[in-house]
């Protein structure tokens, strides 16, 4: 063994974050709306003006103002510090489904990859069967089931992602486990277990990790529709979908109440969907420069 | 070739068959994910011990599930899919009433999609790296993160409660009348569209570029093909297979964006019933509902498939 200064997790994030930032600069930017995004949010009770529940009959409605950058919904509600608070409900929530639906695929699709045969061809029809219902539908069927809520909402949302992540997860793991290094590691007498955790799975998981972000905005998406049904967010807490059902209710009096929420739910889906697509083109082995080792 | 499909479809077939009884499976197996006495959630607030009683016996969960599920199954292949446990009706009945609605607005959406998405594809791909191939991946990326039920939002007031120009809730049957139903189809078909729209555009764009590229195109234009006639004859005709597997996913996502689209124009449609039924635990409808989509959803793509198959000899040989 040669004898180095190991670089560390950090370092190695680190070496590897900044050159592709630098290339490609609206990754960059996605990632840092993303990130000042969930800073206000958690840090909202400081930075928001108002409370986003307490309401004031005398100003419902009002125009913008410095008072209210936003102006009031139909109960004098801040908008502004309501997307604020919003925010980090509507993060998290699409985290939670992508967590729920990565924590149910992965395992399954690298069993399925790793071992075929019966096993690969009876877990095939599942996720067949599972991809078949239009994905909507189905959570709006599971949350019936579980009962409404964000969180219940999200399993719902968790389990029916989970099919297409086993999917990239098993036809990955079929590729990997005929690397010559796999080969490597069995005949030096590693176990199954040891292949699967150390060799495979790490391996396997990269176009899953782009997936997943990209799952993060349908995550988003879906949320807020659930939340607009009245599935999700139960109020008066606020989410950006619920917000948008308020904001339905009063279309006829007042219809710029829709606007906030919903470009805020435009671009955090966009700034999602331009991290996943740049990781894709990073790590696209047709598009990246061999570099020397 | 034909013989070689026939063989590929009766294969195909035999596949999707116990895709559609897993199906079931799956749909009634949701009861099972319900917290507590399934009895007592399904009769509502305040019950009285007669309504639980009849809960009880109208889905037998005195006995084992599998016991369960086979008499179930047995009236759903019957084409019973039981009564709502609010009004009563019979479940069949309230989809077939609904769905003609649901079809109408997603074939909207599709035509307009490949409308659009189309023409957009192909002058993104004729010139790869130019401003409108650009401009078009900005703005598709744009379509994609847009949440439909928001842009539905946007119509309504802007082309409905602003200029009067559609109307702002409802549908009217076709055999109604014919250009009352398109009016109210209109923008919820446009809301529903834009999505699709751009992601015909993206995929037909990069399958058309890597055509454009291939050794035939160049061997064609070597022997003085018009650039017009290759587009249209070597380039459309090689990424059709390409466009039906994106037809096919679309179809999948407006089963699940036109649930949201319809709730916002009140659209008697499969939205329409699912959502209300969903917050009332009305499960039966809910389960029919599912079953359903799914069962469309199935046959659609399955036909989709076979059309790609017919098209392209290699799948059907696979």
């Amino acid at each position: 063994m040669i004898d180095r200064p190991h670089p560390g997790k950090f370092g190695n994030a680190l070496r590897w974050l900044i050159p592709w930032l630098r290339s490609d600069a609206r990754a960059a930017v996605a990632l840092f709306y993303l990130l000042a995004l969930a800073s206000l949010g958690v840090l909202a009770s400081v930075v928001a003006p108002h409370s986003p529940t307490d309401q004031n009959l005398d100003t419902i409605l009002v125009d913008p103002s410095w008072s209210h950058l936003m102006g009031t919904d139909d109960l004098g509600r801040d908008v502004f510090s309501r997307l604020l608070y919003g925010a980090p409900i509507s993060l998290f929530a699409s985290l939670l489904a992508v967590t729920i639906g990565f924590t149910i695929g992965v395992p399954i699709g690298v069993l399925a990859g790793f071992f075929g045969g019966h096993i690969d061809n009876i877990i095939g029809r599942i996720i067949e069967t599972l991809s078949s219902f239009p994905g909507m539908v189905l959570a709006i069927a599971v949350t019936g089931a579980l009962g409404i809520g964000l969180v219940n909402s999200m399993i719902a949302v968790g389990i029916v992602f989970s099919p297409e992540i086993a999917r990239l997860a098993r036809a990955q793991t079929q590729v990997v486990k005929n690397e010559l290094y796999v080969d490597a590691a069995r005949t030096m007498g590693a176990g199954t277990l040891r292949i699967l955790w150390r060799h495979v799975l790490p391996n396997a998981m990269q176009p899953v990790i782009v997936q997943v972000t990209l799952l993060l905005a349908v995550a988003l998406l879906v949320e807020s529709s659930l939340s607009f049904l009245g599935l999700g967010v139960q109020p008066p807490a606020p989410s950006w979908g619920a917000m948008l059902a308020r904001a339905y209710a009063n279309m006829e009096v007042s219809p710029a109440q829709m606007y906030a929420p919903g470009i805020a739910i435009l671009l955090t889906a966009l700034a999602f969907n331009t991290l996943g697509e740049s990781m894709r083109k990073a790590l696209d082995p047709k598009l990246r420069i061999r570099s020397p080792r | 070739m034909t013989g070689s499909w026939l063989k590929w479809a009766r294969r195909r077939a035999l596949l999707v068959a116990p895709v559609i009884l897993l199906a079931t499976f799956i749909v009634f197996g949701l009861l099972e994910l319900v917290p507590g006495d399934l009895a007592v959630t399904l009769a509502g607030e305040a019950p009285s011990p007669e309504r639980i009683a009849e809960i009880r016996a109208t889905y037998g969960f005195d006995k084992p599930f599998l016991v369960q599920y086979l008499n179930w199954l047995g009236n759903v292949v019957q084409g019973d899919l039981s009564r709502s446990l609010l009004s009563g009706e019979p479940v069949v009945n309230s989809i077939l009433n609904r769905l003609p609605n649901t079809l109408i607005v997603i074939f909207g959406a599709l035509t307009l999609s490949l409308a659009m998405g189309i023409p957009l594809g192909v002058a993104a791909a004729v010139r790869p790296g130019s401003r409108i191939d650009q401009a078009l991946a900005t703005a598709v990326s744009l379509g994609v993160a847009l949440p439909s039920f928001w842009l539905a939002m946007i119509l309504v007031s802007i082309f409905a409660l602003g200029l009067n120009w559609f109307p702002a809730t409802g549908m009217v049957r076709l055999s109604t009348s014919i250009p009352e139903a398109i009016s109210h189809a209109v923008l919820p078909s446009v809301a529903l569209s834009v999505a699709g729209a751009a992601t015909i555009a993206r995929q037909l764009r990069s399958a058309l570029v890597e055509i454009l590229s291939s050794q035939y195109v160049r061997t064609l234009r070597a022997k003085g093909l018009s650039p017009g006639a290759i587009l249209w004859q070597h380039g459309l005709k090689n990424a059709s297979v390409t466009l039906l597997t994106v037809i096919g996913l679309q179809v999948n996502r407006l089963f699940s964006a036109t649930v949201v689209v319809e709730v916002v124009f009140a659209i008697p449609g499969m939205g329409g019933l699912v959502v209300p039924a969903a917050l009332a635990k009305d499960f039966p409808v809910v389960q029919g509902v599912v079953l359903t989509m799914a069962i469309l959803n199935v046959t659609i793509n399955f036909i989709i498939d076979g059309l790609i198959a017919y098209l392209d000899p290699r799948v059907a040989l696979s």
